[in-house]
């Protein structure tokens, strides 16, 4: 239909979709991941700019689109330096219209560019709420395999930082709901960059969440290109007493948890899930073989997120294997509050983990 | 009457566009407008009968509009629009058979049975759907207007395109189709809005759902960009008014913005039993018709300002030749395959589906699409 193809990533092997003009690559997901380790430290956000630069490199339809992306050098300075280098047809401020630019980014997604919108908040993306849920995750299904949306929707997911009630939304618990999107959430510099590239090169609708609270986070990062595959679950840390889950900033907390939970004797596995659809629940089922309890730890809200549909999916396949009922850790169940110590309470927060992981294993 | 009279900018000086156009092609508009009609009738039956469920919404009384701005493109010109458009598939090129047939939820359909009336998508004739959601297809001409012009401008491959994207008058209150007009206008997007202005938003009418409802050109001035006002009743006229349009915005790569004026003869939907007007007011529109118009001015003899190139024979063979193609596309829709639950119900969802997408088993690949 189009012209536009792009070079194949190195390792990856392409393949033809009738809805997508030029096909898509696959990353070789068989191949090691470079070493976690290394004195490579960048922060959050520069790893997700490597990722986003090295694929618009080698792919000219990627640009990316937000409100201060360019010219500002990107309102959390993610995208810092970009319009140097790739200009500004490529790297594009928006006006204040998330409907309008996630919507129009979707009409260019389906024309064969791939696009990448960033959202300054997912807090804001309910603006746009009709296109990023009734356009992009469903233009393939209406349309009968006509016409995919190959697109990434990106921004900062999650409290903290006493932004309050309305600039604090997690938005992964209403959003995994719907069927046709991928959901990925990094809690850490290396993931970020490795599940970013993979986001770009997927030809289904991605929604990424960052966390603003993360960005300047440093890690090793290893210089070379690498993609890490949606679906797999990182074993963060090994244990037998308790399993926990997380994604996304709250992994971090969860940690912390693990080590004060280890001075008291107590070994945690830690899982991070980094993605939520498809959600590596073989990992989670082979966790709870071995430790017959698990905490669940979500920072959205309780009723109906993320950890209850996590939990359903763990009494339909691992029920025999659990010697506790599921234990959840959510935010609270109130809108985001500004004051300092009513955030740090709302938030699952290392001594929230650390109560309900004594009580699973109680 | 709830519609403001229509005022046209006068076309430009050297003659009109539409008199360079050939006898074949006016009788293939005629052909066209015609084919709309009959299969909107047959629509209308077959909701009735109940073989279509859902929403319905029927274009007769518009064809001109769509016959005459398709026409005044080029074939990959991308094209999306509304729940409306059924009338935009044929003109664009859809077989009516896989119109009806995706009517009907069938497998031949062109959305597979899973899109219906308001999904009609067509790749090959670059129709990008079909969309629901009041105004949701504003934002997306947009954008396939700014890929069409990256192709060519940042890509270096290509051509200059300009995309059609349509909408009601009661689309224009939404707020997705002002942030579009304003993105359209700075990035100098070529996206043509074209407002099929039938006077109701449903049932509200144009006076009562838009401020200004007498200026809507000046909306799109305000954004600055070239707006007009078209009688969309003539389908001359739509072709001498809209082509310079298209042939500017495509030229210049800009947006344009115009007023359509036209006039819908059924209700909102199927379900809408249009008590917010008379059947006079009905009538009155009927008198101008564009079918029975362009009929007989290409009936007319040419000292009497005619074409002189139908007769009243050709006419009724073309007529009967229509109707045998709607029914067969009814036939074709009545026997055609309903999609199987287990290859269709989970297919189509993902491009690449991976294990793990859904806590109720994996996503598959369906059959390939019939249009493609």
């Amino acid at each position: 239909m189009t012209t536009m193809t792009a070079p194949t990533p190195p390792g990856a092997t392409r393949h033809e979709h009738p809805a997508l003009p030029g096909g898509y690559a696959v990353p070789d997901f068989d191949k090691p991941l470079p070493p976690r380790e290394g004195d490579r430290e960048i922060q959050y956000r520069e790893a997700l700019r490597e990722a986003m630069s090295e694929e618009m490199r080698r792919d000219e339809r990627v640009f990316l689109i937000g409100e201060e992306v360019a010219e500002y050098n990107g309102a959390y300075k993610v995208s810092q330096g970009m319009l140097d280098e790739f200009g500004a047809k490529r790297i594009i401020d928006s006006p204040i219209s998330e409907n309008g630019f996630a919507g129009m980014s979707i009409g260019a997604a389906m024309y064969g560019l791939r696009p990448i919108v960033e959202f300054m908040s997912w807090s804001f993306s309910f603006v746009a709420a009709d296109a990023i849920l009734n356009n992009a995750p469903k233009m393939l299904y209406m349309s009968g395999g006509q016409w995919g949306c190959p697109i990434v929707f990106r921004g900062n997911d999650g409290a903290g930082g006493q932004l309050a009630s309305t600039h604090s939304w997690c938005v992964e618990g209403l959003y995994a709901n719907v069927p046709g999107l991928k959901i990925a959430i990094p809690s850490n510099p290396y993931d970020a960059k490795g599940l970013l590239k993979t986001a770009i090169l997927d030809p289904d609708p991605v929604f990424f969440l960052e966390s603003e609270r993360m960005l300047g986070d440093k890690a090793h990062v290893p210089e070379e290109e690498y993609y890490i595959p949606f679906g797999k679950a990182r074993l963060v840390r090994e244990g037998s007493d308790c399993t926990i889950i997380s994604w996304g900033r709250p992994v971090n907390f969860a940690a912390e948890a693990c080590e004060r939970l280890a001075a008291d004797g107590i070994e945690c596995e830690l899982l991070d899930m980094r993605t939520i659809r498809p959600l590596d629940m073989d990992a989670v089922v082979k966790s709870i073989k071995k430790t017959n309890r698990i905490v669940i730890v979500d920072q959205s809200w309780p009723f109906g997120g993320v950890a209850s549909e996590v939990i359903s999916q763990i009494t339909e396949q691992a029920f025999d294997w659990l010697d506790a009922p599921p234990v959840r850790v959510n935010t609270a169940d109130v809108p985001t509050p500004y004051a300092k110590g009513l955030e740090a309470a709302y938030l699952p927060n290392p001594d929230r983990i650390y109560d309900a992981v004594k009580q699973c294993t109680a | 009457m709830t519609q403001a009279s229509a005022s046209t900018k006068s076309p430009h000086s050297s003659g009109k566009p539409s008199d360079g156009l050939s006898d074949d092609t006016l009788r293939k508009w005629l052909y066209d407008m015609q084919l709309i009609r009959e299969f909107e009738t047959r629509t209308m039956q077959a909701y009735q009968q109940a073989k279509i469920g859902g929403f319905c919404h029927i274009y007769s009384g518009q064809e001109a509009c769509a016959v005459g701005t398709i026409n005044s493109v080029e074939h990959d010109d991308p094209v999306v629009l509304a729940y409306r458009d059924h009338g935009h598939a044929l003109a664009r090129g859809m077989h009516p058979r896989a119109c009806m047939a995706e009517m009907y939820g069938k497998l031949e359909g062109c959305a597979k049975g899973k899109g219906g009336s308001m999904h009609m998508f067509d790749k090959p004739n670059w129709l990008f759907g079909g969309h629901g959601i009041v105004g949701a297809q504003t934002p997306l001409g947009a954008g396939l207007a700014f890929a069409a012009r990256y192709e060519w401008e940042v890509l270096g491959k290509g051509k200059k395109k300009v995309a059609l994207c349509y909408l009601g008058d009661g689309a224009i209150d939404q707020g997705a189709f002002h942030e579009a007009l304003n993105l359209a206008s700075l990035f100098s997007i070529p996206v043509i809005y074209i407002i099929e202005n039938n006077g109701y938003s449903m049932g509200t009418a144009i006076n009562r759902h838009t401020a200004n409802s007498d200026n809507l050109i000046a909306r799109g001035q305000s954004y600055g960009i070239k707006s007009i006002e078209i009688d969309g009743f003539d389908i001359l006229d739509v072709y001498d008014h809209f082509k310079p349009l298209a042939d500017e915005c495509r030229d210049l790569q800009r947006p344009g913005f115009v007023d359509l004026k036209t006039y819908r003869y059924m209700g909102h939907s199927m379900s809408d039993p249009q008590k917010y007007r008379t059947k006079d007011e009905v009538d009155t529109w009927k008198e101008k018709d564009s079918i029975a118009a362009l009929a007989s001015r290409l009936m007319m003899s040419k000292s009497d300002g005619g074409r002189e190139c139908l007769t009243e024979d050709d006419w009724k063979a073309m007529r009967s030749e229509i109707a045998e193609i709607v029914r067969d596309a009814v036939q074709f829709a009545e026997n055609g395959t309903d999609p199987d639950v287990g290859a269709e119900l989970y297919s189509d969802v993902y491009i690449h589906p991976v294990p793990n997408l859904s806590p109720m088993g994996d996503y598959i690949h369906g059959d390939k699409n019939p249009l493609l």
